[in-house]
C-alpha cells in the first residue's frame, strides 16, 4: 500500500466516524460542528482525487456557510435534543 | 419490527448503489468508454465524450480549465437553470423568515480580537473570492466557489459586529444586474449566431486573462449573483438584531 491509499483510508474512516457522531449526538451544537469537520475532510478527499473545483466549493459552502446556517437555526430553537 | 424493516431497507439501498457504481468505469482509459452519437452528422463518433472534450475543448471554447469550458460553454444553459434554482432557494428562505412584528433580539458584543481580525481580513477574503471567479477559465474555481467565499466574508462581519446589516435593496440590485448580464449575453449570441450562449467574442491567446470570449463575463456575473444570494440567505437567517 502506498501513502496515498493509507491517507485516504484514514480520512474515509474519520469521515464515517464524524457522520455517525453528527447523527447520534444529543447536543445539537456538537452535532453541527461534527458535520462541519466531516465536510472539511470530504473537501480534502476531493482535493486528493484531483477535483480542486469541488474541493473549494465544499470547503466554502459545507464547512463555513451551511454550518453557520445550522448554528443560527439551533440558536433560535433549543440546543439539546429531547 | 420497524427497526428490522429499516435495516432491510438500508441494506437494499446500499446494494442498489453498489451495483450502480460498479457499472461506472472509474479510473479506466478514456478510450474504453462508450463512443457518443453525434446527431448533427447522424453517426457514432470514433471517440468517447470525455476524449472529445479534452481533444477539442481548448479550440472550441478558448478556456484552459476544462471544467469551466463544460460548465459555462458546452452546458451553459444548464448553468442558467442552476443559478435560477439558487435564486428560488434564496427567495424561499427570505419569504419563510419574514416576520410582520419584528422582535429585536439582544446580542452581546463580540470581543476585540474578532472585531479587529474581521476588519483586517474582510478585504482580503473579498479579493480572494473575486480572484477565484475572475480567473475561472484559467485556474480551478469559478463563479459558485467565488460567490460562496464572498458570502463567507460577509458572514464574518455578521459574527463580529452585532449591529451589521447588509442592505437588501443593494443586494437585490446587484443580483438582478448579474442575472440580466447572463441572459443578455446569451441573447446576443442567439441574435448573432442563432443559438443561445454563442461565444461571440474573440478567443484571444489561451492562458491569458482576456481570453475565452464570453466565459469570464458570464463567470463574473455568476460570482456576483451567487455572492449576493448567499449573503441574503445569511442575512435573513440572522434575523433582526439589536
Amino acid at each position: 500500500m502506498d501513502l496515498f491509499t493509507i491517507v485516504s483510508i484514514i480520512l474515509i474512516i474519520i469521515t464515517v466516524i464524524t457522520a455517525i457522531i453528527a447523527a447520534e449526538m444529543k447536543d445539537l451544537l456538537s452535532a453541527a460542528i461534527a458535520l462541519g469537520i466531516m465536510s472539511l475532510i470530504v473537501s480534502i478527499l476531493f482535493y486528493m482525487l484531483q477535483a480542486p473545483d469541488v474541493a473549494i466549493t465544499e470547503a466554502a459552502i459545507g464547512a463555513a456557510l451551511s454550518m453557520a446556517v445550522v448554528i443560527f437555526a439551533i440558536r433560535s430553537t433549543e440546543r439539546w435534543e429531547k | 419490527m420497524k427497526k428490522a424493516l429499516a435495516i432491510v431497507l438500508a441494506i437494499l439501498i446500499f446494494i442498489v448503489f453498489a451495483l450502480a457504481f460498479v457499472k461506472i468505469p472509474f479510473g479506466e482509459k478514456m478510450s474504453t468508454y462508450p463512443h457518443y452519437y453525434n446527431p448533427i452528422t447522424n453517426q457514432t463518433s470514433n471517440m468517447s465524450l470525455p476524449q472529445h472534450y479534452l481533444t477539442y475543448g481548448k479550440n472550441d471554447t478558448g478556456a484552459t480549465n476544462m471544467v469551466t469550458a463544460i460548465v459555462v460553454d458546452y452546458r451553459g444553459f444548464d448553468t442558467l437553470g442552476e443559478v435560477t434554482v439558487l435564486f428560488l432557494a434564496s427567495t424561499g428562505v427570505g419569504s419563510l423568515m419574514y416576520v410582520e412584528n419584528k422582535v429585536k433580539k439582544k446580542v452581546r458584543r463580540s470581543n476585540a480580537v474578532v472585531e479587529t481580525g474581521s476588519k483586517l481580513l474582510f478585504g482580503f477574503i473579498i479579493l480572494f473570492g473575486a480572484y477565484i471567479f475572475i480567473h475561472g477559465h484559467l485556474t480551478p474555481g469559478g463563479g459558485f466557489p467565488g460567490g460562496a467565499v464572498i458570502a463567507s466574508a460577509f458572514l464574518l462581519l455578521y459574527l463580529a459586529y452585532p449591529k451589521f446589516h447588509a442592505k437588501h435593496e443593494k443586494l437585490s440590485v446587484s443580483e438582478s444586474i448579474a442575472g440580466l448580464t447572463f441572459v443578455i449575453v446569451g441573447l446576443i449570441g442567439l441574435i448573432i449566431a442563432g443559438y443561445f450562449l454563442y461565444n461571440f467574442l474573440p478567443f484571444g491567446l489561451p492562458t491569458y486573462l482576456f481570453s475565452a470570449g464570453v466565459i469570464p463575463l458570464i463567470y463574473v456575473a455568476i460570482g456576483v449573483k451567487v455572492g449576493s444570494e448567499l449573503t441574503a440567505i445569511v442575512d435573513s437567517m440572522m434575523g433582526v438584531r439589536e
